[in-house]
């Protein structure tokens, strides 16, 4: 499946905080909306159990003292070569020619999970209220809207992230804010020997080393004498001068 | 991954069905290309094909059980071009069909000759009938098992040991519950089947002990390092972004203990595979005896496919290993 237009997100670890904005506006967007509902169970109560179309976990790697912490949103990547959408045997799931995206239909969706378990990532969620398969729908119905301003043409989690770690678009367009971003920050796919040709990519971490050097330390353009206490003069100064 | 009752049942229901479809077939063309004179009434044949089919038709309500929207389940037809599940769900009515048609013209008595051989023999409509109905059944087998086969993110199903061990086991019931219906009956062909019913848990058993070994051997297909992308040897998840329960934390894991699976294991092996051997192998001929065999047997094979899930670790559980 060679798409002309693949649209994406790529996602910048180096900026993410797991603040998990992501996480609840894309609930609370897709709850309502064309992909919706998105039903918890027990809610409130002491088991609960819910659907969520992204997630963000959170990783240490290293030895300690050695260590980082990764945040790491993981949602339905779009896959080129999507493994979820052969085995479904109704047709259910499909990948868009037009752009890419990979959907369900909840009105062939027969509930069998087969899907489910020939996705690696673990991205589609399970609707047992309806009886559905469920997943990112990269807010088909936002990003397609177009009585929305353009810029605001976007999926849920990329608006709402605080610090911009989300960007979204067309990753076979070379010219793209997203193919710019993979091509000149080391984008890159999970899991690659899964063979699914991810369409999301991720950024990597990256090191933002400070040399300070010692003269840095030691102000040597600034003599001590201009921070220490100014010196008291007996009669009036310039300030006093030029104040009445 | 988590096994669902529904399937279990499915699987081993329509296991036996086959196995047994195939047996009667076996036991038919035995009669005709043997040089004896015996021969079993056209009522043998279409009570046994009529047992299969109430055994296929339980397995296809379990399968129902499985599915969120039943009503739609004709859908699942459609796409037989990419997936192994629309092709059994074609050919699970296709086998039903063929033991309709099978026992139908045996219980009727539509027997006329297709064919004269140069030998005096003669192929008989019910035994052309009878070789498609096996070659159905093993179109079935097929297609169940690589189901699980194909699933490359489950390195313990992703095999042709999955194909072969759901072929034997089946087959293997088969020839047992053909064992004690013949016995029953008191058919001539008890003892082929019988002894058959020997070499195919011989078979089975074998086939499913290279798949543990296998098991037991098995490279994950990915690490947390390609999972996440992080240039690190040691990566430990600190949480997986939520405390509650989700379809990725009930779907992929068993939630029983790895004694559990080890303590059903050995049931199976026991259960599945030499209880029944020893209980042919002494009863040879008494209908009781081989009933027994086959309820045994069954609720070995029951165990068995209950460890067969629980053993299939997917790839997407190196995401969910800690709630935090
Ligand atoms: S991430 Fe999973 S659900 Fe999404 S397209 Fe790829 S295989 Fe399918
Ligand atoms: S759960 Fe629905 S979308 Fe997934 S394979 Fe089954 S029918 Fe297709």
């Amino acid at each position: 499946m060679a798409n002309e237009k693949q649209l994406a997100l790529v996602i910048d670890l180096n900026v993410c905080v797991g603040c998990h904005a992501c996480v609840t506006s894309c609930k609370e967007w897709n709850t309502s909306g064309w992909a919706g509902p998105l039903p918890d169970q027990d809610a409130y109560g002491a088991d609960p159990n819910g659907v969520f179309f992204n997630r963000v976990q959170t990783f240490e790697c290293g030895t300690f003292p050695n260590t980082e912490t990764v945040h790491f949103p993981k949602s339905c990547l779009h896959c080129e070569d999507p493994p979820c959408v052969p085995v479904c045997p109704t047709g259910a799931s499909y990948k868009r020619e037009s752009d890419g995206i990979v959907l369900v239909d909840y009105d062939k969706c027969i509930g069998c999970k087969y899907c489910s378990w020939n996705c690696p990532y673990g991205a589609r969620e399970f609707d047992e209220v309806t009886g559905v398969m469920k997943k990112c729908t990269l807010c088909v119905d936002r990003i397609t809207d177009e009585t929305l301003p353009p810029d605001r043409r976007k999926p849920a989690c990329v608006l709402a992230c605080p610090p911009g770690a989300r960007l979204f678009g067309d990753i076979k367009d070379p010219e793209s804010e997203v193919s710019k971003a993979i091509r000149d920050n080391g984008g890159y796919q999970l899991m690659p020997e899964a063979g699914t040709n991810p369409a999301n990519h991720y950024l990597p971490r990256r090191k933002t080393p400070s040399v300070v050097h010692e003269d840095q330390l030691q102000r040597a353009d600034n003599p001590l004498s201009r921070e220490a206490e100014p010196p008291k003069f007996g009669g009036p100064t310039i300030d006093d001068a030029s104040q009445w | 991954m988590r096994p669902a009752f529904s399937v279990l049942f499915l699987t081993t229901l329509i296991g036996a069905g086959q196995g047994l479809l195939i047996a009667l077939v076996c036991g038919q063309l035995f009669l005709v290309v043997g040089t004896g004179d015996a021969s079993l009434s056209g009522g043998f044949y279409a009570m046994g094909s009529l047992l299969a089919l109430v055994l296929l038709a339980l397995g296809l309500l379990a399968s129902f059980f499985h599915l969120a929207n039943p009503t739609r389940a004709w859908r699942a037809a459609t796409q037989w071009r990419t997936s192994w599940l629309s092709r059994e769900v074609i050919a699970l009515p296709a086998v039903m069909g063929m033991a309709v048609l099978y026992g139908g013209l045996h219980a009727l008595g539509w027997d006329g000759a297709l064919m004269h051989f140069a030998n005096g023999k003669s192929l008989d409509l019910t035994m052309a009938v009878g070789f498609v109905t096996v070659l159905a059944c093993l179109a079935l087998f097929l297609c169940t098992g690589m189901i699980y086969a194909c699933v490359k993110f489950i390195r313990e199903w992703h095999s042709v040991w999955t194909v072969i061990n759901y072929t034997l086991m089946g087959l293997a019931s088969g020839f047992v519950l053909a064992a004690a219906y013949a016995a029953s009956l008191g058919a001539v062909v008890t003892g082929l089947y019988a002894g058959t019913a020997l070499v195919l848990i011989v078979l089975a058993l074998a086939g499913r002990a290279v798949s543990l070994w296998r098991n037991a051997r098995l490279k994950p297909l990915a690490t947390l390092k390609g999972a996440i992308g992080a240039p690190h040897q040691n990566i430990r998840q600190v949480t997986q972004g939520f405390n509650g329960k989700s379809f990725n934390t009930k779907e992929f894991f068993h939630g029983k203990s790895p004694e559990t699976v080890r303590m059903l294991t050995t049931f199976f092996l026991a259960c599945g595979f030499a209880a029944p051997f020893v209980l042919v192998a002494l009863g040879m001929g008494s209908a009781a005896v081989l009933w027994l065999a086959v309820m045994v047997q069954y609720v070995g094979l029951l165990a068995e496919r209950w460890v067969f899930f629980a053993q299939g670790n997917h790839v997407q559980n190196l995401y969910y290993q800690r709630k935090a």
